[in-house]
């Protein structure tokens, strides 16, 4: 026998084992999952299930997996697994293996993330459409969002466009010295200049361009900056790289985050391979790379667009919620 | 002295910041889905009682500040120092401030208790009990037949207190007051 140690759940009030959602929200969010399978159902998108549990965790720089210790089972001897924090990569592998547009209702993990707008464990909504861009899909993110929230449709901005509206600054084109003195109101020069151009462009983003679009009406930033692409494809825009990478901001909450979607399997490798240079330069753990992503990349992934949406936002904007405890059953610290 | 990691800031946490110990407020959590995670974190100064907000990369870490709050009784002042004693059992003494006890001073009864906050050993502020209960030493006669509702007066307390009370009040009367608004609560007996 294996003795199990950990901190276990303690109670620590006499309410603790309740939900911290209302009845009326759980009804809601049974409302919403029906809505999005009918809405997928009649664009006839195929729902798929892939693994949460898996060898291989992501490599990006932001985004922790949750390990996990499992036994070695027949044609596999690891023992170190991963709980995924997207269903990217195995969606990919069935695109490429050429089962057309597909759609899932994921739980997620990512670790280390709790707050008002996160939890370690959450779920996505992840689409991927076949010989489309992304301003296509971006249509249909519109459909599928303003259809449940009876909200305007959203305008576009690209992601310069918002930087220079509502933090006053060209991202593209502003020095390194300029960027870290902008930080200046927030951290101190040391932590701009630790934080590097990508790290100070995501301070301005979630302490200035996010509280300014609250009072706006939903907008999609797209074109992010070529570093910040992850897996979307790049290309030339008015003369600057930029990623066709799209998000969604609904009364400043990220709804979103699609791409057109990254094809090539030699660039891919390298983006990963960049992606855990920076890791180990960050001291975090470099991670696997996901080879069968790889190979089936190399094997032909066909042209498309994918995105993933958070349904526990999406809920929490339906019912005007502020916190997404309220929309969640048990939120990680009651789990 | 052990640190905490952002993820384990939570109000009432108590750590050093640029040399001075904090309490931390608030803790919000915000992160672009692909990008850095920060901590955006509210705390009070102890040392000066202002309020602080930072932010910090997630993961970054802030050394505890040694900061307990302890129950004491007073003993007395010579003068320069407020002198107290914990009940703890120890009987161990610690000598209090003009600033450290300069919230509760009017409310400074001897042998009664009160939180005294420790940072590094020393007394660093002292806290009254919610409610506590003192002699008036000094108020205008009472006015009979005036017990029920009407206006009001000052009344001076035994600790140099002054609150406002019913018009009833005589010297002598021992009062309840509430030390958090310096409001009158009720009589507790009539000597």
């Amino acid at each position: 026998m294996t003795s199990v140690t950990g901190a276990g759940n303690p109670a620590t009030t006499d309410t603790d084992w309740q939900p911290t959602a209302s009845l009326g929200a759980l009804r809601e969010r049974a409302r919403q999952l029906a809505y999005v399978r009918d809405f997928f159902a009649r664009r006839g998108v195929l729902e798929v299930e892939t693994p949460v549990l898996s060898h291989c965790g992501v490599t990006d720089v932001n985004i922790d997996s949750v390990a996990a210790t499992v036994l070695p089972v027949p044609g596999h001897d690891g023992r170190a697994g991963w709980l995924q924090p997207s269903p990217e990569y195995h969606m990919k592998r069935l695109l490429a293996a050429g089962s057309g547009s597909i759609y899932q209702v994921y739980r997620a993990f990512r670790d280390g993330e709790r707050g008002r707008r996160h939890n370690p464990e959450f779920s996505l909504l992840e689409w991927y459409r076949t010989g489309i861009t992304d301003t296509e899909l971006m249509a249909e993110v519109a459909d599928l969002v303003c259809g449940w929230l009876d909200c305007p449709r959203p305008g576009v901005l690209s992601y310069g466009e918002a930087m220079h509206k509502y933090v006053g600054i060209d991202p593209f084109t502003i020095s390194d010295t300029a960027l870290i003195e902008r930080c200046g109101p927030w951290v101190d020069a040391a932590l701009a200049a630790e934080l590097g151009r990508d790290g100070c462009l995501d301070l301005l983003l979630s302490h200035e361009l996010e509280p300014a679009l609250r009072e706006q009406p939903p907008v999609f930033i797209c074109h992010y900056p070529a570093s910040q692409a992850a897996l979307a494809k790049i290309s030339v825009v008015n003369g600057v790289e930029v990623a066709h990478r799209f998000e969604l901001y609904v009364a400043g909450i990220e709804l979103c985050n699609g791409y057109w979607e990254l094809t090539d399997a030699g660039e891919q490798r390298q983006r990963f391979t960049l992606d855990n240079q920076q890791r180990s330069r960050l001291g975090k753990p470099v991670m696997p790379v996901d080879e069968l992503l790889v190979q089936a990349l190399e094997a032909g992934l066909p042209e498309c667009s994918g995105v993933a949406l958070g349904l526990d936002r999406l809920l929490m904007l339906k019912l005007g919620a502020d916190s997404i405890a309220d929309v969640l059953a048990f939120p990680f610290e009651r789990a | 002295m052990a640190s905490y990691s952002t993820n384990e800031f939570r109000s009432g946490l108590k750590v050093l910041l640029e040399g001075d110990p904090c309490i931390i407020l608030e803790n919000e959590f915000v992160k672009p889905g692909k990008g850095q995670a920060f901590n955006r974190v509210k705390l009070r100064n102890l040392m000066n009682n202002r309020v602080w907000e930072r932010t910090f990369k997630s993961g970054e870490s802030l050394e505890a500040a040694d900061v307990v709050d302890q129950d004491m009784e007073y003993l007395y002042t010579d003068g320069e120092f407020w002198h107290f004693m914990a009940t703890d059992g120890s009987f161990e003494q610690h000598a209090a401030d003009a600033k450290a006890v300069s919230d509760a001073l009017k409310w400074l009864k001897e042998q009664d208790v009160y939180t005294v906050t420790l940072y590094n050993g020393a007394p660093l502020t002292v806290t009254p009990p919610n409610f506590v209960e003192l002699e008036v030493v000094e108020t205008d006669p009472g006015m009979k037949g005036d017990t029920a509702q009407g206006g009001s007066k000052p009344a001076t307390l035994s600790t140099g207190a002054v609150v406002s009370v019913p018009l009833f009040i005589t010297i002598g009367e021992v009062l309840k007051v509430d030390t958090r608004t310096g409001e009158y609560v009720n009589r507790v007996k009539s000597s």
